[in-house]
């Protein structure tokens, strides 16, 4: 998809990344491969289905072991932008990779497109419909608390064809944290 | 820490391997194993849904004996509020703190009372902490232990004071001690409880390093005697002390109502609390709420897996018997609990952990590994969630397999598949006629009809099945 292209956060860690990205809690090689990657479709409108994605998501790095407020941040950021493509959009997907030292998250769909980035991304602004008010979702706060929770947002979108958000979140608790 | 106390036992003799408990289980802690139902200590949250299910009323609670009493100089028994709402013959709440004393104990605490006092605690606690909510209640122990659990990032907003029951064997023993003068080690404190929760509470308790009760009694047990020494008990001894708000702690909204929040939610029941907390965790409720009630059992402490009577009456007895109280705390008295509140007195010592239990290995590299290996497992089985593997789903069976303590071939339909293409084996190599041998019609046909009926698949795959043959039709051309 080409279109305008946003980066909002600049990676905060990935210099001393590369070093421990094989290792352990040792520090020994681990001998397993470390990738594991999940999708999921949304459906547009189909509130009944909310938060089944990230529900999802949340509780494979459950099962994985990653510390809780990593996992908090993970599912705070999968449900918002499920909730954006399920409140905005026809239909989309959502997308995690899993590594041991990064969670990154897509999350694409077919949709309006975001007009204003710099607008979507202040606390309270919403284009959300009023019945989907009604509802008590689409409060403005989507994009916001999806910056909040990932150390790296990209948003490229484009009028009338569909948004892609790439959100990334490291995980901090390791060996690299001691160096 | 690693927690593997629980309370709940498995009569072996008594269970059918029926899997009916499996599939209940909040935190997916039963395997049917050789035609019997095992626990996963680790995962055990004592909330007694299994107890509920059982059919063949296998999985027995357990509380302490009686006899641990003898251990003790002097004697206290801390009644649950529940305990108020369990007789159909109403007595006044003053019969049966008098019919609790009769059973043989020196004296009785009401762990109403230390309500009042928690209530006010936790009132004062969320008035200094506005906004960061919401807080959860921390006087259930198996919710505690499914937020542990199942949802370890809320393990920070559990509410840090002490429950009811440990605030009255704390004031208890102080109390008595200062009294009598006699030291706090001689003095027994023990809990007439509504569940096995809190049976393990007391033996592994998640706010102190070790619990100021000694020994925790089901109301089940005692419930025949108590009902005869409310007959035999007339209005005597010490007056109540707890208040209306204290006692309705038994049930649902009581401690909504004795905190004062109006920013709330009162949840009760387990499957209930798995959705508000998954959703709370998704952030769904933002800093809308101050104040989550949470029980695990279905209308409250009255609900609990010790009680007798049905939790619908006793809630309706419960409240009765609070309109015969006072309704709150008289001014001087709450001076006293917020002189208390500001010492810290009904602090907890500790913070809770979590428990990544639901983890699969702890090289976060292996388990992504793992995880990734029952993803595909899982594609592979039926997606029946049948139980006849023994494990409540497809999704934990994959996930058994991959930590190698279940095969493949635990899912009948994958057992029937092998022995399908077995028995196709077989019946080539018995077809095969060697070329001196005259061919027997009649045995062919046997062989035909034997193969015919192992290519019959039960019906719920037959419709897959269809479905993935046609898939790959469209594949090849
Ligand atoms: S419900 Fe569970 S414990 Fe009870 S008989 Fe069935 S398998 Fe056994
Ligand atoms: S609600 Fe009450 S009876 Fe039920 S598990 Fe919790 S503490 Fe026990």
């Amino acid at each position: 998809m080409k279109g305008v292209s946003c980066l909002f956060q600049e990676p905060e860690v990935t210099s001393d990344f590369k070093n421990c990205e094989n290792k352990n809690e040792t520090g020994a090689e681990s001998p397993f491969e470390h990738k594991v990657t999940l999708e999921f479709a949304v459906e547009g409108k189909n509130f009944r289905a909310a938060g089944e994605a990230s529900s999802r998501l949340k509780h494979t790095l459950q099962h994985i072991g990653f510390p809780a407020p990593l996992v908090r941040r993970v599912a705070v950021a999968a449900y918002e932008a499920e909730m954006n493509i399920i409140i905005h959009a026809n239909r989309g997907t959502l997308k995690a990779e899993i590594t041991p030292k990064t969670v990154t998250i897509w999350a694409e769909d077919e949709g309006p497109g975001i007009p204003d980035i710099e607008l979507a991304m202040q606390e309270g602004y919403s284009t959300a419909p009023d019945y989907i008010r009604e509802m008590g979702f689409g409060a403005g706060m989507g994009l916001p608390n999806i910056k909040k929770c990932s150390d790296i947002l990209e948003i490229e979108t484009v009028i009338g064809a569909g948004t892609r958000l790439k959100m990334v979140i490291f995980n901090k608790t390791g060996p690299e944290r001691e160096k | 820490m690693k927690k593997s106390t629980y309370s709940i036992f498995l009569d072996e003799e008594r269970c059918t391997g029926c899997t009916n408990c499996i599939k209940r289980c909040p935190t997916e802690a039963i395997r049917v194993r050789d035609g019997k139902a095992k626990i996963l200590a680790d995962r055990c949250i004592d909330c007694g849904e299994c107890i509920r299910i059982c059919p063949n009323h296998a999985p027995i609670p357990q509380s302490d004996s009686r006899e641990k009493t003898k251990q003790f100089k002097y004697t206290i028994a801390l009644p649950d509020p529940a305990l108020f709402g369990q007789f159909k013959t109403k007595p006044s709440p003053r019969q049966i703190l008098a019919a609790v004393l009769a059973l043989g104990f020196d004296g009785v605490y009401e762990v109403a009372w230390a309500a009042d006092a928690v209530s006010i605690a936790i009132r004062e606690f969320i008035r200094e902490h506005r906004g960061e909510g919401p807080w959860l209640s921390s006087s259930c122990p198996a919710v505690i232990r499914l937020i542990q659990v199942r949802f370890p990032s809320l393990t920070e907003q559990i509410l840090p004071i002490l429950s009811p029951v440990e605030v009255a064997a704390k004031l208890a023993k102080e109390e008595t001690s200062w009294q009598l003068d006699i030291p706090q080690q001689e003095i027994g404190c023990f809990y007439l409880t509504p569940c096995p929760a809190q049976v393990t509470a007391i033996r592994a308790p998640y706010h102190l390093e070790h619990s100021y009760v000694d020994g925790a009694l089901a109301i089940s047990d005692l419930y025949c005697e108590l009902r005869e020494k409310i007959a035999g008990a007339r209005e005597q001894g010490e007056p109540v002390k707890a208040t209306a708000l204290g006692l309705t702690w038994g049930r649902v909204g009581g401690q909504t109502r004795a905190v004062q929040s109006d920013n709330y939610l009162a949840v009760d029941g387990i499957y209930n609390l798995l959705q508000v907390l998954e959703e709370i965790e998704l952030g769904k409720f933002d800093n809308n709420i101050d104040f989550l009630e949470c029980q695990c059992c279905q209308g409250g402490c009255v609900g609990g897996a010790f009680t007798v009577e049905n939790p619908f009456v006793a809630r309706v007895t419960l409240r009765r018997m609070a309109g015969q109280l006072r309704p709150k705390l008289e001014a001087e008295k709450e001076q006293k609990v917020l002189e208390y509140n500001r010492k810290g007195y009904y602090r907890a010592e500790k913070e809770v952990e979590p428990y990544s239990i639901m983890s699969l290995d702890k090289d976060i590299a292996k388990a992504i590994y793992m995880v990734e290996q029952s993803e595909k497992i899982l594609k592979q089985l039926p997606g029946l969630d049948c139980g006849s593997c023994g494990c409540p789903t497809c999704r934990t069976l994959a996930e058994d397999i991959v930590c190698g303590i279940a095969t493949e071939t635990d899912c009948i339909f994958k057992l029937r598949e092998q022995v399908q293409s077995l028995a196709e084996q077989m019946l080539a190599l018995a077809l095969k006629v060697p070329p001196v041998t005259l061919v027997q019609r009649q045995i062919m046909k046997t062989q035909r009809e034997v193969l015919e009926l192992a290519k019959r698949l039960p019906p719920v795959l037959a419709k897959r099945n269809q479905k993935s043959n046609q898939k790959k039709g469209g594949e090849e051309e």
